[in-house]
């Protein structure tokens, strides 16, 4: 039995969103989604998953605001505390179990909401270890790990550059992109060193917006859509939460790709995967995701990015929906436009942005710092 | 892959340490202590917005689902059961029933209060039924209230008024 | 294109493989604990690998239930526990469900395996609500909307008193018909290893207890605690080479009801009557109050447990004070309610929770609760919890035949 996306619907996205509270975004979301997908929410749906995170929202308990503008009141509703793609991974096991025929999988960002960004993140952190570390804003801590990755891999800064110039100029096509920009390598080292190594213009910065998807297994998805596309594998993995012994090399999206190419039945993802949306809410990071969901080999990366190698022209496209430097951190929903941006390419409904091959696609999202977990997903036609 | 199961006739087994208040106060446990600053500012989107007006105005605002037909207080922008946009705004009054209630001894912080409060959910009149909102009662003895009992809201002067739940003082026993 | 597709047709249960428990685990629950929130998930996943006969490497999926980030004082507080809780280097989600996740996350673990996913899932539960300054109950401010509910400095007991207030007028039931159940359970968490307030007392007790919102009293309510628990969920095939005895998983179910909870009425708890519906007919029981052997339903406050015993069909509306009084639900009786002490006698630590719901359903249907052990012959049970405004009702039906 497969697992399809039969519908998908989102609002925004934008810089800030004065006019409409989180409930009325996902509202809007939610209505788009179910349109797209043919269904009536209050008769059809078996399952509903929210990816929150209390702290983002600012409530004790998210769970209690969400099923009212879903459409879910009295149905079986949960929220899991991760990134989109978590939330695909669990309504595609109620799917497979059995527990759902129609699942529906919901995340938002109203970052915009949030005025101490930076206290919430550091909120995060060990309270005995780290937290009490002098008074920078977290940001250090990928800081941290972009010093130690470019100097294991010898990336130099025009490199990581080429990450921004390209997803930037990527999003100039995306109408749903805020941050998009005509800039070249020079723009780049020019901005502000707010973190040496890290850039000012090299960190994503907050957006809001929902995205709805809605997933059924292959029978109703049939009846549903002539255009389904299958969820063909997802994974999730943790490394640890002890600084010291992270990685640092993105080796949670590294072994959460082996389970979901394992799952979809792929076996050279260089050759089999046509584009991917990778995490860049810093720039560095894109390169380590990019080395992880095994489409480059290692230390061969950078130099193909400079080259343009993951160029909309280029042989294995990554981020042309601008990824989150020219959209936006989403929090929680970084996942979600992702998905939505692998989803719309493979429907061929991605407008301007619309690439040419594209039966394969991968979105990949992690936790954000100062995690080191993160999810797969792959989606196919 | 059964390592040898340790023989538990009867789990399970009570681990832990248990600390008083007093030895956090003696220093006799380590501990660390954090301030967090977290602040936000939601925007109160489309219905909300009208509302907490309405409320500067001294007026309490509705919404009207026509599928359903439901008057719903406190206004949304959708009906929850029909998953649709609501249909139109109703004014209601500012009088209810009171359908449960509580005589409140202790504040948020687990602390005594100076004076017990009596706080009661409270059915508005004009919306539907048991539509209610969740307020204070004052101007009437803790023994003398219950379910049933017929309210008015005390609403603060015109000048004091700022668009919020608080516009309104207290409701208060009537007839 | 819209298609018309059929109303639900019932949920179909074609499980990819059935779903066994064969071990579980708790900390003791106490006020304050000196062992950090990733220490306690350690200490309960330790016994429940124990009584399993697994190791940490058997363990391929590892499933969290943590309440509100407020209580430890972390956001994110699942990517912290993590390695405390067995999830480094293997897949670890975080659920929740506020109050509820208590039987959700081992519902969560159900998912896992029945899914075909995982063949062995670990679900960790773990609170610490000592953390929170000046009260835990500090860290409920913030469950309130902030614009219809904050500004009026409302307290958690709030709601409960209101309910309650409700509960009691249209079932017309006394104070004191409410208060038996705490005695019940109080008492018998005194055969509880980590119990934090088990104590003889009596209804008078209760009903002269400190006023904290009227009609709850201080003995009404399950105190704060710091705590964990861990349940291991597996396949059948190996299940097989563990025990002879695995407990099933029958049914799972889980409702979530209007955030809106002033706009409903609150004598009976629809959102658990939802969730029973769902994980009743996946279990195939269709008159619980015969079939089920032996409940533990939620009880964070003594009328909860009357409140849940009618949500889950155990008793007509208004009739499980009733029972109750009959001596029914003693742990001699015909339907054992709470017999483990519950959260009345046992202690509160939200999610961890599982240890006196998911984990006790478990030992009583192994037989190996030792003092605890109802005294009929137990084939099926149930277990519930319940959370947020009001609103999450989330049942597991277990038992021990195939």
């Amino acid at each position: 039995m497969r697992v399809a996306v039969v519908g998908v619907g989102y609002s925004g996205f934008n810089a800030n969103t004065p006019d409409l509270s989180w409930k009325e975004l996902m509202f809007e979301a939610a209505v788009r989604a179910y349109e797209d997908a043919g269904i009536n929410p209050r008769r059809d749906v078996d399952s509903f998953i929210t990816c929150a995170e209390d702290i983002w929202e600012g409530f004790a308990i998210f769970d209690e605001f969400v099923p009212d503008q879903l459409g879910a009141v009295l149905k079986p509703t949960c929220t899991i505390c991760g990134d989109f793609i978590y939330g695909l991974a669990t309504a595609y096991m109620h799917i497979k179990s059995g527990l759902a025929d129609i699942a529906v999988v919901e995340a938002h960002s109203k970052a915009s909401d949030i005025l101490t960004f930076g206290g919430a993140i550091k909120f995060a952190m060990d309270p005995v270890w780290l937290r009490q570390i002098g008074n920078a804003h977290p940001y250090y801590f990928a800081a941290l790990e972009m010093s130690q990755y470019v100097n294991e891999c010898c990336i130099d800064e025009e490199q990581v550059a080429s990450v921004v110039v390209k997803n930037k100029n990527n999003a100039r096509l995306n109408p749903s992109a805020p941050y998009s920009g005509r800039i070249g390598v020079e723009d780049v080292l020019n901005s502000p060193m707010v973190f040496d190594p890290l850039r000012k213009i090299e960190i994503a910065p907050r957006a809001d917006g929902a995205i709805v998807f809605v997933l059924a297994s292959d029978e109703i998805a049939k009846e549903l859509t002539d255009l389904p596309v299958w969820l063909k594998g997802v994974g999730w993995w943790s490394e640890t939460s002890n600084y010291d012994t992270m990685s640092f090399n993105a080796l949670y999206a590294a072994k959460a790709a082996k389970m979901a190419y394992k799952m979809a039945g792929i076996t050279n993802a260089a050759k089999e995967i046509d584009f991917a949306e990778v995490d860049d809410r810093f720039a560095f990071k894109e390169i380590q995701h990019i080395e992880a969901l095994e489409l480059s080999k290692r230390f061969e990366t950078a130099t193909l990015m400079a080259e343009g190698y993951f160029d909309r022209s280029g042989e294995i496209p990554v981020n042309v929906s601008g990824g989150n430097l020219g959209i936006g951190n989403l929090l929680e929903a970084t996942g979600g436009q992702k998905s939505l941006e692998v989803v719309l390419q493979l429907r061929g409904q991605a407008g301007k942005r619309q690439l040419s091959k594209a039966e394969t696609g991968v979105a990949q999202a992690w936790r954000y710092i100062p995690t080191a977990s993160g999810a797969v997903a792959v989606f196919g036609v | 892959m059964s390592v040898g199961k340790k023989d538990i006739t009867c789990p399970p087994e009570a681990i832990g340490t248990p600390v008083k208040d007093s030895d956090l106060k003696e220093g006799k446990v380590t501990y660390v202590e954090d301030h967090p600053d977290i602040r936000y500012a939601w925007t109160a989107g489309q219905a909300i917005s009208r509302f907490l007006k309405e409320l500067k105005n001294g007026k309490l605002i509705a919404t009207k689902c026509n599928s359903c037909r439901r008057v719903m207080f406190p206004p949304r922008m959708f009906c929850e059961l029909c998953f649709k946009p609501i249909d139109d705004w109703v004014y209601v009054q500012d009088t209810g029933t009171v359908q449960t209630f509580s005589i409140s001894y202790i504040d948020p912080d687990a602390k005594p209060l100076p004076e017990p409060i009596i706080v009661a959910v409270i059915a508005v009149d004009g919306a539907s039924p048991k539509m209610g909102i969740m307020h204070i009662l004052d101007e009437v003895k803790p023994e003398d209230v219950y379910i049933g009992m017929k309210v008015k809201a005390v609403w603060k002067d015109e000048e004091e008024r700022e668009g919020a739940i608080t516009d309104i003082k207290y409701w208060k026993p009537v007839g | 294109m819209i298609m018309e597709v059929e109303k639900i047709k019932g949920l179909k249960f074609a499980k990819k493989q059935d779903v066994a428990i064969v071990g579980a685990g708790m900390t003791t629950w106490k006020r304050r604990l000196n062992e950090t929130g990733k220490e306690l998930s350690y200490i309960a996943v330790k016994q429940a690998l124990e009584e399993a006969g697994l190791t940490i490497d058997d363990v391929e999926m590892v499933v969290m239930g943590s309440a509100p980030d407020t209580f430890d004082g972390l956001h994110m507080k699942g990517e912290y526990l993590l390695d405390g809780s067995g999830g480094s280097d293997r897949p670890y989600m975080r659920v929740f469900v506020g109050g509820g996740t208590g039987v959700f996350a081992p519902i969560a673990g159900y998912w896992h395996v029945a899914s075909g996913l995982a063949d062995v899932c670990l679900v960790v539960c773990e609170e610490k609500m000592s953390s929170c300054y000046p009260h835990p109950q500090s860290g409920f401010k913030y469950i309130w909307d902030p614009i219809l509910d904050r500004p009026l400095n409302p307290n958690l007991i709030w709601i409960f008193a209101l309910e309650m207030r409700r509960y009691m007028h249209v079932n017309n039931i006394k104070h004191e018909d409410i208060a038996l159940v705490s005695v019940k359970n109080k008492a018998n968490a005194l055969d509880h290893p980590c119990a934090q307030v088990a104590e003889k007392i009596t209804v008078e007790d209760v009903l002269n207890s400190e006023p904290m919102a009227l009609p709850v009293r201080r003995l009404d309510v399950s105190p704060p605690s710091d705590g964990a628990a861990a349940l291991i969920m597996v396949a059948p095939h190996i299940a097989r080479q563990l025990t002879d005895e695995p407990v099933w998983v029958d049914g799972v179910g889980w409702a979530l009801d209007t955030t809106m909870w002033y706009n409903r009425d609150l004598y009976f708890p629809r959102y658990v009557a939802e969730a029973a519906k769902m994980a009743y007919k996946m279990a195939h029981i269709t008159d619980p109050r015969k079939e089920i052997d032996v409940a533990e339903p939620y009880d964070p406050f003594d009328y909860k447990e009357l409140h849940h015993m009618e949500g889950l069909g155990l008793a007509r509306k208004g009739e499980a004070p009733i029972l109750t009084r009959e001596g029914v639900t003693a742990r001699d009786g015909d339907l054992p309610t709470c017999p483990s002490g519950g959260l009345l006698g046992v202690g509160n630590p939200i999610a961890a929770t599982m240890g006196v719901k998911a984990c006790e359903l478990y030992w009583q249907l192994a037989y190996r609760a030792g003092k605890r052990q109802v005294a009929k012959e137990v084939t099926t049970g149930v277990c519930q919890a319940w959370g947020d405004l009001m609103q999450v009702g989330t049942v597991m039906v277990m038992s021990n035949k195939r």
